[in-house]
């Protein structure tokens, strides 16, 4: 079985593989170099997707139906056309139940049916909380992402979930036409003129054993819901800080959860210069340092939100990449780390796909 | 032909068969964007924002002179598409 990393940097997509234990090689850069926000392995067809935004040519998304060495681009329908709203570009891919996500910048869902060639618009979450200012630059953050990531359901395929940078999580179980915020228990640390929404979430996953079992990094702290995002409880004693961007969850263990916990402020990089990933094996009561492996001093290393993963192997890998071009990856469930790539450009993504 | 086309580097490999050059009948700039979509689909989006308006990074010259999608082309006129110095 081949290992296959797929890389989205701030100069195209590499992709990172091995066969068995083998060695790790790297192909790349793809995408004519163009910075890539997110690149995903869709299992379903064989396919990667790259969610990309050139300088010059605009926000596009590039697939490959044969591991990388051919790709075509387009951004046919991912536009708002007719009422002046601009898309920046596209921040997050998901693939699920047979179509293609994008979310975009400014905030909006488009979906894809037909693995990637066009696109349509499925909502603008029109009419929630919030939605009156989102799109105001005013009030958007630095390098907005409009809306980072939808989270699908594993088996409802009219259910997901979408964040709205600096709004929070929204859920609908009828394919967009209707929302609901799912905010309730998350910290603010910052007045709020609507309590259901004003939470900067960074990261939601689910558990892939118990679709109940949610988790997200949070601008401020780390929180567990119980009831699929119905509540939220924070979790975030432990660790070594409340801020952090990416997360992941164990394929097989619904207690077990990864983060990587960054200084907030302006550095957003991990404490003291001393390189670890975090580990609960028990939902967040109790936290672990992982560290063997990585760098022990001087490694002022950042990780954004999609820049970990977890491949779903008995004893599963973890693979991260920083914004200054390392990946790293851990055979033993985050035990023991290799470098498997040194000198990448900066990493906006690592996603991983396993194939044959 | 009334117009000589040139392509900035970063288009034809987007495009295949795409060249950096090209003789075209228009009588506008925005009428050679048409041409060129119909003959490689897809190419205006990463020219022109929806109006369609040119992108802000994409320079348009006609004769040397700075130009947008509405602009005249003139007999034997050269139209130089420029993607614009940004960032590093």
């Amino acid at each position: 079985m081949k290992t296959m990393v797929l890389v989205g940097t701030r100069k195209g997509c590499f992709v990172l593989e091995r066969e068995g234990e083998g060695g790790w090689t790297t192909r790349g850069p793809y995408c004519e170099g163009w910075p890539v926000f997110h690149a995903i392995w869709d299992a379903g067809t064989g396919t990667i997707f790259a969610a990309a935004a050139s300088q010059w040519h605009g926000a596009s998304v590039w697939r490959s139906s044969d591991l990388g060495e051919t790709w075509a681009q387009s951004s046919e329908g991912l536009a708002y056309d007719g009422d002046g709203l601009k898309l920046s570009k596209i921040s997050g891919l998901t693939a699920a139940h047979g179509r293609v996500f994008a979310g975009a910048e400014n905030p909006g869902v488009f979906a894809s049916e037909d693995g990637g060639e066009t696109w349509s618009l499925v909502t603008r979450l029109e009419g929630q909380p919030g939605s009156d200012k989102w799109n105001d630059p005013a009030n958007q953050p630095p390098g907005n992402l409009g809306v980072p990531a939808i989270l699908p359901h594993p088996t409802q395929r009219e259910h997901w979930w979408a964040i709205v940078q600096g709004v929070g999580i929204f859920e609908t179980t009828d394919d967009g036409a209707s929302w609901t915020p799912r905010n309730e228990g998350l910290r603010a640390d910052w007045p709020l003129e609507d309590p259901r929404v004003g939470y900067c979430v960074h990261k939601l996953v689910m558990s892939p054993v118990d679709e109940t079992r949610l988790y997200q990094q949070n601008h401020v702290g780390m929180h567990r819901s119980d009831d699929g995002g119905l509540s939220w409880t924070e979790i975030t004693e432990g660790l070594p800080t409340e801020f952090g961007f990416p997360a992941a969850a164990h394929p097989h263990d619904r207690d077990t959860f990864y983060v990587i916990p960054v200084d907030p402020g302006h550095g957003r990089t991990m404490p003291e210069g001393h390189a670890a990933v975090w580990r609960t094996r028990d939902a967040g009561s109790t936290w672990e340092r992982l560290d063997g492996g990585l760098p022990q001093r001087d490694a002022y290393l950042g990780v954004l939100r999609e820049g970990m993963a977890i491949d779903a192997r008995d004893t599963p890998g973890l693979y991260f990449g920083t914004s200054t071009g390392q990946v790293f990856a851990s055979d033993d469930e985050g035990e023991t780390w290799a470098e498997i790539a040194s000198y990448l450009p900066g990493i906006r993504s690592v996603e991983v796909g396993l194939v044959g | 032909m009334n117009a000589e086309v040139r392509l900035p580097a970063t288009l034809p490999p987007l495009f295949p068969g795409l060249p950096r050059r090209l003789e075209l009948d228009a009588a506008t700039v925005g009428e050679a964007l048409d041409q060129l979509e119909e003959r490689w689909p897809g190419i205006r989006d990463r020219l022109c924002e929806p109006g369609p308006v040119l992108r802000r990074h994409i320079h348009v010259y006609v004769n040397g002179e700075r130009g947008a999608v509405e602009t005249p082309l003139p007999a034997e006129a050269r139209v130089d598409v420029i993607a614009a110095i940004s960032g590093g």
